[in-house]
């Protein structure tokens, strides 16, 4: 088990140099000057502009410039946005637990409800249940983001006014962040109200975030359900007498499960893209808003260091997907 | 859990939601439309960075005059101006008081030391603070060229400061009341260079203005409380919370569910609907701003005024202003926008007559003309929608046998080979006034030092130029009358086709009172209240 640890983990050193390379070159392909934008309308003579290209570093060649960016960020230093001039990795850390919290709700709902939902599909095949929970399933797949959550805001927030419309917690709770998680911060608090009010805030976007995973989890449980209620073993047992709880529950779900569980690890990826838009619609403090603002601004440092970092994320749960897989399945350890 | 408990805690949800939304008396909540940079003013170019810095947290020596462009006095009571125009000596307010916060507390009320280390950290590369973080480039100060036109900064006495210049400029005054000269507390900067923390100045503001300062969470929410010293007066409301909301939908939502007493920034479509709830007031100003159609009159035909001004008439703005701005415009005459001193009302705008345009053309010999029009990539508040206004400039021109091909470029790009004074075709951009000073848009535009630059007509005209020259000394009375003389050169010049100030809005919920529009574009809730 410890040369499969190690040798997944020996994977994920090419490919971070590979993601240093692409995030480095993506921002600089994008044809404009940050230096340019930021000046506007109001432009710059052309010896204001070769001072910032000093000043910023953009008159070294390119490769001088990437053989530094590298250097810093061995050291841990991933450099300054321009815009804000302050250090990327203290934005990219004050940022990141807002969208980790909204990931970790929005995952947790749709496997508490994709699993499921999956596994009764497949076992009522056919049938109208089943034949709702794909269509539902595949309209969810379908929605696009940004109309999903702004339809839910104007429903349950303007017309029934039972959420609140945006932002992280009310307004008239304050405190200092501990640990960057409003669910954990609001109980530390110890102020009356604010976790139910953080929990309010969480409830739309999480389900708008939650949605296209949802989706995906169910469709992926019906189908793997179904080929192992194919198979011999779950004959023998029904044929044993075994109780079809037991049988759906023990033997069949467990094996579906390798393949829904490589799905959910695939996941991550698309929460992180989900969550640029929910974020954007829901005022919601987390790092998709912030890239998405920097790649508009051609904020150099923050688009490689913020690809670099999301990166590394989705790595490190590949990583531990790929471990926690190599658990259930003896088969692929080898 | 059953579904009685879910129940339950789903109806404590929401009753704690509507509680909090409903209990907060005297805080007024804005629904910002972004994150500021920072809250060091000077490093900053964008108007979302000041109305949360320069606006709340700093005074100048000068301010404008809230609603208007008229400079009045600040922290400097008042200011002396030399017969030659070259220097300018002010006298400061005695006893305004620095805010008292929780990582600061002043020993010592505002004197010049403040201004003189608010303006050398900009321009003295040995004060500790010209590169306190990394990248400042004081883009501001540097575009409003102070550099060559500040020569040196003297301390008179404790409560006097002289400015000497390298020429005369009256427009400098109004540069003052310019957010990038916001003025900061010595003895704060002082103590951060002592402890090391120089960033701090940057992320924990300390002033003199009407807000102080109290909490950061970035991309949520900003949150100042009255300054009660404030030199003016304590202001009514107790607490200002920016809610960071960037999505104009969005916004409008919080402001309709009472989560937001002030938004900016509606799509203007939706605009009629928030004039017709009674929850709501909307308020609304022109722009400063300008958005033109500038030809290259440095290239035939369009060296020649009759056909500039032929094309001009050719252009129905009215259809721009309904497809483009959707009533959140208004037809421009001038290069200046309206709410601006010296604006020459008497001017008449070119008619739209695309059969006398066609009949001036033909006088002229320019027949089958095609030319190529440029449109911006990118929203401005002078011109939402770049693509579309040049189609229907596109039909408006074929109508008089003019073929026009419609080009653009990435942003930055764009920006730059506009510039070229060999440029093929017309160009769309436009202007957002920095200081309410004519000579922000006359001289920065369309002064003959500009061609190759900022002036995208090449246009180098010597009756005007001279006109804006001496324009730049003088009272604000003499001074508006050159320009008033200078718009009649322009507008019989025609080096632009000008097209539209936009108009911008501003809904708030009934209950505010004593909100002033800045045409300068910012957001200032000095003097704001909220009614029981």
């Amino acid at each position: 088990m410890l040369r499969f640890f190690l040798y997944r983990l020996a994977l994920v050193i090419p490919t971070f140099i590979g993601v240093s390379i692409v995030a480095f070159a993506f921002i600089r392909l994008l044809p404009g000057d940050p230096i340019l934008l930021l000046a506007g309308e109001r432009g710059l003579t052309p010896e204001r502009y070769e001072q910032l290209q000093a000043l910023y570093g953009f008159d070294k060649p390119l490769v001088v410039q990437y053989f530094d960016y590298v250097i810093g960020v061995l050291q841990g230093d991933l450099g300054s946005s321009l815009v804000t001039k302050r250090p990327v990795l203290q934005e990219f850390f004050a940022l990141f637990p807002a969208t980790l919290e909204l990931s970790i709700c929005a995952i947790i709902l749709a496997v508490a409800i994709g699993i499921p939902a999956g596994v009764f599909a497949a076992v009522k095949r056919g049938s109208w249940f089943d034949q709702s929970i794909m269509g539902v399933a595949l309209t969810g797949y379908s929605m696009p983001i940004f109309w999903w959550g702004l339809l839910l805001i104007i429903f349950f927030s303007g017309f029934l006014g039972w959420t609140p419309v945006s932002g992280r917690i009310s307004l008239l709770y304050y405190f200092e962040p501990v640990t960057g998680f409003m669910l954990i911060d609001s109980l530390l608090s110890g102020q009356k109200g604010a976790f139910t009010s953080a929990v309010s805030h969480l409830i739309l976007p999480t389900i708008v975030l939650a949605t296209i995973p949802l989706a995906v989890i169910a469709r992926q449980t019906r189908s793997a359900m179904l080929e192992v209620l194919g198979e011999d073993y779950v004959r023998t047992a029904k044929s044993k007498g075994l109780a079809p709880k037991r049988i759906i529950g023990l033997h069949a779900l467990r094996n579906a499960l390798i393949p829904v569980i490589t799905t959910i690890g695939l996941q991550v990826g698309v929460l992180m893209t989900g969550a640029i838009l929910t974020e954007t619609i829901f005022s919601w403090p987390g790092i998709g808003k912030w890239m998405i603002d920097s790649v508009g601004k051609r904020d150099y440092a923050v688009v490689q260091g913020g690809l670099l970092l999301i990166a590394s994320v989705i790595m490190i749960v590949n990583l531990a997907v790929d471990v926690l897989y190599g658990f259930i399945n003896p088969r692929i350890r080898r | 859990m059953n579904t009685r408990k879910v129940t339950t805690l789903l109806a404590a949800t929401f009753f704690a939601t509507s509680l909090a939304t409903a209990a907060s008396a005297k805080t007024l909540v804005y629904c910002s439309e972004g994150s500021p940079e920072g809250f060091d003013p000077a490093l900053y170019t964008a108007g979302t960075t000041f109305d949360a810095s320069s606006k709340p947290v700093y005074s100048g020596l000068v301010q404008f005059e809230p609603g208007t462009t008229n400079v009045v006095p600040d922290l400097a009571e008042s200011w002396d101006v030399s017969d030659d125009g070259m220097e300018f000596t002010f006298h400061l307010r005695s006893g305004v008081k620095f805010h008292s916060t929780d990582f600061f507390t002043p020993t010592r009320d505002l004197n010049a030391d403040d201004i003189i280390f608010s303006f050398d950290r900009q321009m003295n590369a040995d004060n500790p603070f010209n590169a306190y973080v990394e990248g400042a480039s004081w883009e501001y100060f540097n575009g409003m060229s102070m550099p060559d036109l500040i020569k040196s900064i003297e301390k008179v006495d404790d409560m006097t400061v002289k400015f000497v210049l390298t020429r005369p400029e009256a427009p400098f005054v109004a540069n003052l009341g310019m957010d990038f000269a916001s003025i900061m507390s010595k003895e704060y900067a002082d103590s951060l260079a002592a402890s090391g923390n120089l960033s701090d100045l940057n992320q924990k503001p300390v002033g003199t203005g009407p807000f102080q300062f109290v909490a950061y969470q970035p991309d949520a929410v900003i949150r100042y409380k009255a300054f009660p010293d404030y030199y003016a007066g304590k202001q009514p409301i107790d607490d200002l919370v920016f809610a960071i909301t960037t999505d104009n939908a969005v916004r409008q939502q919080k402001l309709l569910a009472g989560e937001c007493h002030v938004m900016p920034y509606p799509n203007p479509a939706d605009v009629q609907a928030l004039k017709d709830n009674s929850d709501i007031t909307v308020m609304e100003q022109e722009g400063l701003n300008v958005g033109y159609l500038a030809y290259n009159t440095k290239v035939a035909p369009f060296d020649n005024a009759k056909v500039r001004k032929a094309l001009n008439m050719a252009i129905n703005k009215q259809a721009i202003l309904d497809t483009v701005f959707q009533g959140a415009g208004q037809a421009a005459k001038n290069p200046i926008p309206p709410t601006m001193w010296s604006y020459n009302d008497s001017i008449q705008d070119d008619p739209y007559d695309p059969d006398a345009a066609k009949a001036m053309l033909e006088e002229e010999g320019v027949t089958d003309l095609s030319m190529k029009v440029w449109a911006m990539p990118v929203q401005r508040p002078y011109n939402p929608n770049a693509r579309r206004m040049a189609e229907v400039i596109q039909e408006d021109f074929s109508k008089i046998g003019v073929t026009v091909e419609i080009v653009s470029y990435e942003w930055g790009e764009y920006l730059e080979r506009s510039k070229a004074e060999d440029r093929d075709g017309a160009v769309l951009l436009g202007w957002t006034g920095d200081n309410g000073d004519p000579d922000n848009f006359l001289a920065v535009l369309l002064g003959c030092d500009a061609v190759g630059g900022a002036n995208r007509a090449q246009w180098c005209n010597e009756e005007f130029n001279d006109l804006i020259m001496k324009a730049k000394s003088g009272s604000q009375e003499e001074r508006a009358k050159l320009y008033e003389e200078a718009q009649v050169v322009f507008k019989r010049e025609a080096p632009w086709a000008t097209i539209a100030h936009s108009i911008v809005h501003m809904p708030m919920r009934s209950n505010v009172t004593g909100y002033k529009m800045d045409p300068l574009g910012g957001h200032n809730f000095e003097g704001v209240d909220i009614a029981e």
